[in-house]
C-alpha cells in the first residue's frame, strides 16, 4: 500500500501529547494497511464525515460477540482498510500484564491484523483493530491457544466485566475487586459469548465509593465497595496532618501555594453530614451520621481509613443517554459481603452478588424490549416492581426524597375487600 | 499446528475468559496484596504506596494515546523489562503505570521515558490528568466527530495541567464521537460530545435491502420516523419511512438500526461541551454533565474553538474554585447563572430542558442572582 498526501493528519505529529499519528507511521513501516488508514482519516478530516460503512456481521464460530465487522466506504482508494475488523480481547483484571504476554500479543497482531490497538476499549477490553474475515478464526486459535486469552462482548450479553486495581494498590478497596470481576467473568462465560439479552449489560466493581472504574456511571450493575462499622483513626497521625508534617490528599495538591493546611476548613467544614468535631486533640466521628463518602478519608490517607466489616453497594442501572436519557445508577442493595470462593478457586464465589445478579437478567430477559439498556426498563416499569424482583426490603434509603404525587399503584389485595365491588349495591346508597 | 480450516472445530478451545490477573503482579503487589496502608503522591506522575509491612511501591504513570501500535506496546515492554521485572498496566483513562520497589528505582526509570519521546509522566492529583475516548474516525461508524484527532489536540494545549497539580481538584475530561457514548461522558468535569444537527435522509433507493422497516420505526424515541410509500427513479412504488424532521432530536438510534437513515453530515455535525459531572461519592452524589456549549463546529486537524472553550473553562474554574471543588461543585455553589457569566459563554434555550424528566432542572424559587443576564 504506497503512501497518500496527509497535511492534517501530519499536523497532529506536533505537540507534546504523544501522537497516534506519529505511532500509526512508525508501524506503517510493517503493516502497510496503516497507511491507508491514515489516508482514509485524512479523507475524513477533509470531508468531515466518517468513511465507515454501517455495521457488518462478522465473528467466530460459536461465539455471538467479541468481533465488531468493519468496512471502509472506499476499499478502491484505501484497499488496505476495505476489511477492517475489530477484536476484542477480555483483559485480565485490572488490566496488569507481563511484557511476555504483551509481546505474544504485538507478534500476533503484527502477523494477523494492522498491529493498531487500543489500550483500551471503553468497557475494558484489550481491542485489536483492524483485521480481515479470514483472520479471525486463525486469531481466535491463536488467543486461546498461544495466549490464553479469550474474546470479550459485544452485542446484547454480559458485556466484559472490568475493575478498578482494588486491594493490588489501594489502601481503600473494601473488596477484592479484582477477584470478584474474574469470578463474575468466569462464571459468565456463556453470557459473555453468546448473545441472548434484549441489550448489553455491563457489571463494574469498584472497591470504594470514589469509584475509579466509574461504575456508577457507566455500568448496569455497579458494585462499589462500603463498609458498615466506624471510620478507623489514627490520633497520631492526625496531629502530623494538623502540623503540616503530612500532605494533605497524599500531596495531590502540592502544586499550588493554598497556604497552610486546616483541619477544620479543609474536612471537618466539608463534611456533607456535618458529623466530625475536635474534642481538644482528638478528633471525634459520629459514625452514625456519616455516610461514607471518602472526603475526610481522601485528604488525610495517613490518618483515616475505612472500616473493617467490609463488603459492597449494589447500584443499577446506568448507561449513557441512548435512547431515554443517561442515568446514574439507583441504589438497589445497601450492603452485601463479598466473600471470594473457597480454596483459591477463581469462580463459584460471590454467592450475594450472582443471586443478585440472576434475579436481575431472569426479569429483565422477561420484560425488557428489545434494545432497551435494565435501567430503562427499571424507569418504564417503576422501582417499587424493580425491588419486589430483587427480593430487597424497601427502605427510605432507595429514595432521594419520597414522591411528591399521590398516584400510587395501589393493588387489590392491599385494600380491604379488594377491588371486586357490586355497583348495584353502591347505587343503592348513592342514586346517580 | 495453528488454525486448520479444513477442521475448524479441531482441538478447538472456547470461553477459557481472561487470563488470571495474579500471574501478572510485580513481587511487591503479590507480597503486599490488601496490606496496603497509605500513599503519597512524591511528584507529579509519581505515587508511592506503603503496605504495613514497610515495603514500598513506587508507581510512574505515563500518558498513552489509546490509539496505539505494537510498536509502541514493545516499547512499554523493553522499559518494563529493564526496570520493572517485566510487569506494568494500563489505567481505566488509558494510562501506562510502571511500578518499581524502591525509591531508588524512580529516577532511572524517568530519565528513560523522558529520553522516549512519546511517554509523558503524569496525571496524577489535582490536574488534568488523560481523555477517556472512543474511537472517532479512524473506526467507528456512527461519529459526529473524530476522537484521537480531538483528543490530541486539547491535550497538547492542556499538557501543562497533566505534568502538575495545580487544580482546584482532579478534572476529569472525556470525549464520546455521537450520542451513543462509548466513552459514557455524561459524568465528567468536561466532556466532549459529538453531536448531529441535521436529520437522517432517507436512502429510499436501498432501505428495501438494508433495514426491517418495523425496527426503523420503533427506533425513534419521539416516534418521529412513520411509515410511507416512495417512488423510486424507475417508477417503483416501494414502502420506506419518513421522517417528521420538528420531532427529531438528531440522536442517530434510526441510524443504528437502519443504514439507509444517515445523518453525518459537514455542516451539521459538530461537538457540545458539558461540564460539571463527577463519578466519585466525595462530598456531593455523583452528577451528570450539564451543557453549556450546544454546538461547535468540526475544525479539523486542530478543533481550535473545541480546544479554546476548554481551555477558557479550565482557566476561569482554575482561579475562580475553592480547594477540593470539583467543576460541577463550583458551578453550583456560585450558580449557573454566574458560571456562564464567569464564563463568558453566552446561555441560550439550547441550555434549557425539554426532553424527558425537563422539569427536574427548570428553577422554581425566587433565588436566583442578578448576572448580566437580566437587564
Amino acid at each position: 500500500m504506497p503512501k497518500h498526501d496527509t497535511p492534517m493528519m501530519d499536523q497532529l505529529e506536533s505537540g507534546p501529547w504523544p501522537s497516534f499519528v506519529k505511532d500509526l507511521k512508525i508501524q506503517a513501516e510493517k503493516n502497510d494497511q496503516c497507511w491507508d488508514i491514515l489516508g482514509q482519516m485524512e479523507l475524513s478530516y477533509k470531508d468531515k464525515i466518517t468513511h465507515w460503512k454501517h455495521g457488518g456481521i462478522v465473528g467466530v464460530f460459536g461465539y455471538g460477540g467479541g468481533v465488531i465487522g468493519r468496512y471502509s466506504d472506499s476499499p478502491k482508494q484505501f484497499p488496505g482498510v476495505a476489511h477492517f475488523h475489530t477484536v476484542r480481547l477480555n483483559q485480565p483484571s485490572s488490566k496488569f500484564y507481563s511484557t511476555d504476554l504483551l509481546r505474544k500479543i504485538c507478534d500476533m497482531w503484527e502477523k494477523r491484523g494492522s498491529g493498531m490497538t487500543n489500550m483500551h476499549g471503553s468497557t475494558g477490553d484489550l481491542v485489536l483493530l483492524g483485521t480481515t474475515t479470514d483472520q479471525l478464526e486463525p486469531i481466535f486459535w491463536d488467543a486461546t491457544h498461544e495466549l490464553g486469552m479469550d474474546l470479550g462482548g459485544s452485542g446484547g450479553n454480559l458485556r466484559t466485566p472490568s475493575c478498578c486495581l482494588g486491594k493490588a494498590r489501594c489502601e481503600w478497596s473494601c473488596y477484592d475487586t479484582q477477584a470478584a470481576c474474574h469470578d463474575m467473568t468466569m462464571t459468565y462465560q456463556d453470557e459473555v459469548h453468546r448473545p441472548a439479552f434484549p441489550y448489553k449489560f455491563k457489571i463494574k466493581f469498584s472497591g470504594c465509593p470514589n469509584d475509579c472504574v466509574a461504575a456508577i456511571a457507566r455500568s448496569d450493575m455497579s458494585v462499589i465497595g462500603n463498609w458498615k462499622d466506624d471510620i478507623r483513626i489514627d490520633q497520631a497521625a492526625v496531629q502530623e496532618y494538623i502540623k503540616g508534617n503530612y500532605p494533605p490528599n497524599g500531596g495531590s495538591y502540592s502544586g499550588r501555594d493554598w497556604g497552610k493546611f486546616s483541619i477544620q476548613k479543609e474536612v471537618i467544614k466539608l463534611c456533607p453530614t456535618e458529623c466530625m468535631w475536635m474534642e481538644g486533640d482528638e478528633l471525634k466521628i459520629d459514625n452514625s451520621e456519616c455516610t461514607r463518602c471518602m472526603h475526610c478519608i481522601n485528604v488525610m490517607p495517613r490518618a483515616l481509613r475505612p472500616g473493617v466489616q467490609t463488603g459492597a453497594t449494589i447500584c443499577m442501572g446506568a448507561k449513557a443517554p441512548i435512547l431515554d436519557g443517561a442515568q446514574i445508577g439507583t441504589m438497589i442493595v445497601p450492603f452485601i459481603e463479598m466473600t471470594p470462593a473457597e480454596g483459591g478457586e477463581v469462580s463459584g464465589g460471590f454467592q450475594e452478588l450472582v443471586e443478585y445478579i440472576e434475579k436481575a437478567w431472569d426479569w429483565w430477559m422477561e420484560e425488557g424490549k428489545n434494545r432497551e439498556r435494565i435501567g430503562e426498563s427499571m424507569q418504564r416499569i417503576g422501582l417499587p416492581t424493580f425491588l419486589k424482583v430483587m427480593e430487597v426490603d424497601v427502605i427510605p434509603q432507595h429514595v432521594k426524597e419520597p414522591r411528591s404525587n399521590p398516584y400510587v399503584f395501589w393493588k387489590s389485595e392491599e385494600v380491604p375487600g379488594g377491588f371486586e365491588r357490586d355497583v348495584r349495591a353502591f347505587r343503592k346508597k348513592h342514586a346517580q | 499446528m495453528g488454525y486448520d480450516p479444513a477442521n475448524p472445530m479441531q482441538d478447538r478451545i472456547t470461553d477459557i475468559g481472561p487470563p488470571h490477573y495474579e500471574q501478572f503482579f510485580p513481587n511487591v503487589i503479590k507480597e503486599n496484596y490488601g496490606k496496603w496502608l497509605y500513599h503519597e503522591i512524591t511528584q507529579p506522575g509519581v505515587l508511592k504506596h506503603v503496605s504495613e509491612s514497610g515495603a514500598e511501591c513506587h508507581t510512574v504513570r505515563v500518558g498513552c494515546a489509546r490509539l496505539i501500535s505494537v510498536s509502541l506496546i514493545r516499547d512499554y515492554c523493553d522499559i518494563a523489562d529493564k526496570h520493572c521485572d517485566g510487569i506494568m498496566r494500563w489505567t481505566t483513562r488509558n494510562n501506562v503505570e510502571f511500578m518499581v520497589d524502591s525509591a531508588a528505582k524512580v529516577q532511572p526509570l524517568l530519565d528513560d521515558l523522558a529520553a522516549h519521546g512519546q511517554m509523558p509522566v503524569g496525571g496524577t492529583g489535582a490536574g488534568i490528568t488523560n481523555i477517556v475516548h472512543t474511537q472517532g474516525w479512524v473506526h467507528c461508524h456512527t461519529p459526529a466527530t473524530d476522537a484521537s484527532g480531538v483528543v490530541k489536540a486539547v491535550m497538547d494545549d492542556l499538557f501543562e495541567h497533566f505534568t502538575s497539580m495545580q487544580m482546584p481538584a482532579q478534572v476529569r475530561v472525556a470525549l464520546a464521537c455521537c450520542l451513543n457514548m462509548c466513552g459514557a461522558v455524561h459524568c465528567s468535569d468536561i466532556a466532549i460530545l459529538g453531536v448531529h444537527r441535521k436529520p437522517p435522509m432517507v436512502d429510499h433507493d436501498a432501505i428495501g435491502g438494508l433495514c426491517e422497516l418495523p425496527l426503523a420505526i420503533a427506533a425513534c424515541p419521539l416516534g418521529a420516523v412513520k411509515p410511507k410509500k416512495a417512488t423510486l427513479e424507475n417508477g417503483e412504488e416501494i414502502k420506506s419511512v419518513t421522517v417528521n424532521e420538528d420531532r427529531c432530536m438528531f440522536c442517530g438510534n434510526c441510524y443504528t438500526m437502519c443504514p439507509a437513515m444517515p445523518l453525518a453530515d459537514d455542516e451539521g455535525d459538530g461537538i457540545a461541551i458539558l461540564v460539571g459531572g463527577k463519578i466519585s461519592n466525595s462530598r456531593t452524589a455523583p452528577k451528570f454533565s450539564k451543557m453549556v456549549i450546544p454546538f461547535l463546529p468540526n475544525t479539523p486537524p486542530r478543533w481550535t474553538e473545541t480546544v479554546a472553550a476548554v481551555r477558557n473553562i479550565i482557566d476561569v474554574y482554575a482561579k475562580d474554585a475553592r480547594k477540593y471543588e470539583r467543576v460541577g461543585e463550583w458551578a453550583e455553589r456560585i450558580g449557573w447563572e454566574k458560571f456562564f457569566e464567569k464564563c463568558n459563554i453566552p446561555f441560550t434555550d439550547k441550555s434549557i430542558d425539554d426532553y424527558r424528566l425537563a422539569y427536574n432542572t427548570w428553577r422554581c424559587t425566587t433565588q436566583f442572582k442578578y448576572t448580566s443576564h437580566i437587564k
